[in-house]
């Protein structure tokens, strides 16, 4: 568990589905589609980046700024799911 | 509400119902009480099946369910297995967990294998064995060490039910000791053998509440270490549930002899026609068969689901409780309070009331035998 460096649970796989044209989370059972932004974050949680790299990331190739406390909400959501550790 | 000319979503879960053999004798299992009509020669063979993973796959199918009967009866289940994941799919494999031995464990570990779901009867040998007939206990004891062994999520699932409820903690307990992650606690729906057992089998509301009551107090104690979901019988509802998440609408079950179904015992519907695999693409059988279109949309149904506000939340409960319990299809599912044959799901309450056995009754075991005795 590495609350500075969100990395995507290994019980969870995460891939393009071309018939829903979403992203989406896999796991035992069951299935949830993730939005365009919601899967941005995941793609970049890879246990290497910290927030505020993933922040400047995402910032950088959205051409976006001030993104940092929805990443964080988003973060926090995502952990209580589980999806990330 | 859409209606029946809205293209659908793509059929998201497959469940390849592999065979209907399987070496368990289960009361409440939900396979056909006729299945020992079809034969092991009349299952689809590996080619068969193969198509189907790829048809379905191209559909936009994701999840891919491996049941039965048993599937480790058949023995191509490693190769079906690596052609589904090697088509993206997430695979499950839904075992009793007998002929689970290491080196097939190991097997299918290597074709890519996501996810076993073990069933469970109970934690009482004596009462697993009562259930299921066969002597199987130690068995699921060593096949959840395997599992664990080879690093997949350990999810068990055991059907509740009035022979087993009492013993909610003792299954909790066991399931935490065995190191599962997710445990289905399943309670009974009362379809093909369990609906012949309903009486031994439909436990009364003082012993759901008590249930109830262990699991959220085991949820609270135990916390993140196992995620526990607790399936209420809907005899004990005043609303039906939403079947299958609506019928055509995400499910597709493919059986052993290649039929294709919107769930699992549709094939009881009558003036139904079902398509096989072998005959039709699964994008024809799942856009264009009769048998998949019936139930879509609204216009199939009642005035009295037409009527109602909850009837997208519902979408009328189930056409196979509807055709078992009011003789209809058409009918709004019993369970609902607003049926008008909802009489008979509060007369199998009422029974279920009585302290003790409800039936002297003795159980009806699936098996070959008695499906041919009872569907000839």
């Amino acid at each position: 568990m590495s609350a500075d460096t969100p990395e995507l649970s290994s019980r969870f796989r995460m891939q393009w589905e071309e018939a829903q044209q979403a992203w989406v989370l896999l796991y035992p059972e069951g299935m949830v589609k993730l939005n365009a932004s919601a899967a941005e974050i995941l793609k970049r949680c890879d246990g290497k980046r910290d927030v505020p790299a993933l922040v400047a990331d995402l910032e950088t190739a959205f051409d976006a700024t001030g993104l940092e406390p929805d990443v964080r909400a988003f973060l926090d959501m995502a952990r209580q799911q589980q999806w990330v550790v | 509400m859409s209606s029946p000319t809205d293209r659908p979503g793509p059929p998201l879960w497959l469940l390849a119902e592999l065979t209907y053999r399987c070496p368990l004798h289960c009361a409440f299992c939900y396979n056909p009480v006729d299945f020992a009509r079809t034969r092991a020669e009349d299952e689809l063979d590996t080619e068969g099946w193969l198509r189907v993973l790829n048809e379905a796959r191209a559909q936009g199918s994701v999840q891919c369910g491996f049941s039965g009967g048993e599937p480790l009866v058949r023995d191509d289940l490693e190769v079906l297995v690596a052609e589904a994941h090697r088509l993206g799919f997430y695979t499950n494999l839904l075992t009793s967990g007998v002929g689970l031995t290491e080196d097939r464990a190991e097997a299918l570990k290597r074709a890519g294998l996501d996810h076993i779901q073990l069933s469970f009867q109970d934690t009482t040998r004596e009462l697993n064995d009562f259930l299921s007939h066969t002597r199987t206990f130690d068995l699921k004891q060593k096949v959840a060490q395997t599992i664990k062994a080879n690093g997949w999520p350990m999810v068990m699932n055991c059907v509740i039910h009035r022979l087993n409820i009492d013993h909610i903690g003792q299954i909790i307990e066991m399931a935490v000791a065995l190191g599962a992650e997710y445990l289905e606690l399943a309670n009974n729906q009362y379809y093909s053998w369990a609906l012949l057992n309903r009486d031994q089998l439909l436990p009364s509301r003082e012993q759901i509440e008590r249930a109830e009551r262990i699991t959220n107090e085991y949820r609270a104690k135990l916390g993140d270490k196992i995620r526990i979901f607790f399936v209420v019988p809907d005899y004990y509802e005043t609303r039906p549930k939403k079947c299958m998440n609506g019928w055509g609408n995400v499910f597709l079950t493919v059986t052993p002899d290649g039929t294709a179904l919107p769930c699992h015992t549709a094939k009881m519907l009558p003036g139904l026609s079902f398509p096989n695999v072998r005959e039709m693409s699964v994008g024809e059988i799942w856009y264009d068969s009769d048998g998949f279109n019936r139930y879509r949309g609204d216009g199939w149904m009642s005035d009295t689901c037409k009527s109602c506000p909850d009837k997208e939340k519902d979408l009328g409960g189930c056409r196979c409780q509807a055709f078992m319990l009011a003789g209809d299809a058409t009918a709004p599912d019993p369970v609902c309070d607003k049926s008008p044959a909802h009489q008979v799901v509060l007369d199998a309450v009422a029974r279920a009331q009585q302290p003790g056995a409800v039936s002297t009754a003795p159980l009806v075991f699936r098996d070959p035998k008695a499906s041919r005795r009872i569907a000839p």
